[in-house]
């Protein structure tokens, strides 16, 4: 029914870019869940996606990480096929999103952001009745159970608080029983117990070889759930690996900081238990103590932020 | 956490999903979910359900008692007011459930997020849209039938008793409702918002209502507004329901000095063509200020 018109397939990019921490199983194998090259996005006067590469295999959790406005939603809903993209190649369960038909549509869940609809039916209700879209769905009532809103099954969806509000997208996201899984910022609005009940459904579901994109601004979640994590910013993807090792090995060198004659000193090492005695041998005052000392290992949000710093340097 | 295992490693009521994929349900099974699923959710907006029943019959009830001792006509025919303003009432209840609640729910459909999670499912468009068909039918030969049985009991109209009359009413009825709701889907996208339709909407539905002899006896009205009432439907749908509840002399009054069916289901299989067109060339299913 929508008026849009198909873009045509753009070339391949020149050459194949290769990041560092890509499995060689995910580039470019045919039995890729999601395989994106060059992938470009223009409103008006802003590059929203400006050549975007990205690749899931199948069975694995993606967590594309960055910035509000870097590019995120848009590449997402490009996959989704809710959105025209103006170049680049892209295969969803090996098929184009603009051209996507029902079968094809069958095959994915999409919980997207801030959804306020059905608000006058029952969370059973939704749940039962988009189950009944779907060729092979899942038990609606288990799924109900699955996010945690059996008690709340007869409740107008109106009555839902924020996270419950979110469970109900998820469950309606998942009950067409979906071989990939678009999550944007899930857990938004949930308390840290929902969330730790939701991350480990997330991970059921990948067990049980659902591959699932997921978007979200909490490094932890994406710690804890993503298989491979890529940083986007400015319609790029400035930096993907598996979350330990995402940024490069010296992203992760511990830092070393201490003050010295009123000075702050600082100093990245991989030996900083070495460094410690020798400060401790060197520049200890009389009580043995170094001033200041401090040893820290880079988390996954510093990492993060190192990288977007980074490139704001450039 | 037991049924929580057995969804995350996959069991399903059918099978298909570990077998290869099961077949995509009909398109008239899902037509059927999604009316049901449209019923219940309109049951249940209160308010809605009291304005589309009522206001006709309200409408009703206020212009026969303030125009009441007025009878309407000439020398021709004289007929109480109540009579002569049923088939405006049954026309404008026709336009009100079909084009004015489509136009109106779908665009907050649109802005709430309907349509895009419809959209992300193998729900065909047609199914949705064939929800709504559904919807409207079942609503306005509800209104219809309580706004007859009012005027019957409580204004002493008479209803015609010719079978003849009643499958006049048959095809103004279905013809006028099915163009409403195309119409209603394809004009469902001029909104910029959801909560920006009504205020579209309405006025336009209410000015129609003014030129095409609903609220005033049409052959009163000038002769500019009546060519101007002559390109939209309300005015047909109308003149056709007086074709059913006047009597035949009543014909003189019209413009034309005759019910002109055959211009009237011309008229409204036009507006059912158009509606078509530009429903599916405009069809949304996201905001227009969503990207």
């Amino acid at each position: 029914m929508t008026s849009t018109t198909t873009p045509s397939p753009a070339p391949p990019p020149p050459a194949p870019r290769g990041h560092a921490g890509r499995p060689p199983s995910a580039a470019g194998s045919p039995g890729a869940a999601v395989r994106v090259r060059g992938l470009r996005k223009r409103y008006g006067a802003k590059q929203a996606v400006d050549g975007l590469d990205l690749d899931l295999a199948t069975g694995e959790i993606v967590a594309v990480l960055g910035p509000n406005g870097a590019g995120k939603t848009t590449t997402i809903e490009i996959l989704e096929g809710f959105r025209d993209r103006d170049a680049g190649e892209v295969r969803v369960l090996g098929e184009d999103p603009a051209r996507g038909g029902r079968a094809w549509r069958a095959r994915l869940g999409v919980v997207a952001q801030d959804a306020h609809d059905q608000a006058e039916l029952s969370v059973a209700e939704s749940v039962r009745s988009t189950a009944r879209y779907y060729p092979a769905p899942r038990d609606p009532d288990e799924v109900v159970d699955a996010v945690g809103l059996t008690a709340k099954a007869g409740a107008r969806v109106r009555s839902l608080s924020g996270g419950q509000r979110r469970r109900l997208d998820v469950a309606l996201g998942v009950v067409g029983h979906p071989e990939l899984l678009f999550l944007d910022e899930p857990t938004t609005g949930f308390d840290p117990q929902a969330r730790r009940t939701f991350w480990d459904l997330v991970l059921r579901l990948r067990d049980a070889g659902t591959t699932i994109l997921l978007t979200t601004h909490d490094l932890a979640e994406a710690a804890h759930l993503a298989d491979r994590v890529a940083v986007v910013r400015d319609g790029r993807v400035v930096a993907e690996g598996t979350p330990e090792t995402l940024g490069g090995p010296d992203a992760r060198t511990p830092l070393v900081t201490w003050t010295a004659d009123g000075v702050r000193h600082a100093e990245r090492t991989d030996a900083p238990t070495a460094l410690a005695a020798h400060l401790m041998a060197s520049v200890a005052g009389a009580d043995g103590e170094v001033a200041d000392l401090c040893i820290t290992r880079p988390s996954l949000e510093d990492v993060y932020l190192g990288l977007l710093t980074t490139e704001d340097d450039r | 956490m037991s049924t929580t295992d057995r969804v995350a490693t996959g069991s399903t009521t059918a099978t298909a999903a570990t077998t290869g994929r099961g077949r995509l349900p009909g398109l008239a099974p899902l037509a059927l979910v999604r009316a049901g699923l449209e019923l219940r959710q309109f049951w249940r907006e209160r308010d809605a359900v009291i304005f589309v029943f009522a206001y006709p019959i309200v409408m009703l009830a206020i212009f026969s008692s303030v125009f009441g001792a007025e009878d309407q006509g000439t020398d021709v025919a004289q007929i109480g007011f109540a009579q002569y303003f049923l088939p405006g009432m049954v026309a404008t209840g026709i336009v009100l459930t079909s084009f004015q609640s489509l136009a109106v729910s779908i665009a907050m459909e649109r802005d709430d997020g309907t349509l895009r999670r419809l959209r992300a499912t193998p729900l065909p468009a047609a199914a949705y849209v064939g929800g709504k068909v559904l919807l409207t039918l079942a609503t306005s030969v509800a209104q219809t039938a309580l706004l007859l049985a009012v005027a019957a009991l409580a204004f002493d109209v008479p209803l015609p008793t010719d079978p003849g009359r009643w499958a006049t009413f048959a095809w103004v009825f279905v013809l006028g409702s099915a163009t409403g709701t195309i119409c209603g889907v394809g004009f469902s996208s001029l909104p910029r918002s959801g909560r920006s339709a009504s205020a579209v909407v309405t006025p336009v539905v209410l000015v129609l209502q003014f030129i095409s002899g609903v609220f005033f006896a049409f052959f009163a009205l000038p002769g500019w507004m009546q060519t101007l009432a002559s390109v939209f439907p309300l005015k047909w749908i109308a003149q056709g329901m007086r074709s059913v509840f006047l009597p035949e002399d009543m014909a003189a009054l019209e413009t034309s000095g005759s019910w002109q069916h055959p211009a009237t289901a011309a008229v409204l299989v036009a507006w059912l063509i158009v509606g078509l067109v530009v429903g599916v060339r405009t069809f949304r299913w996201r905001r227009r200020d969503d990207g």
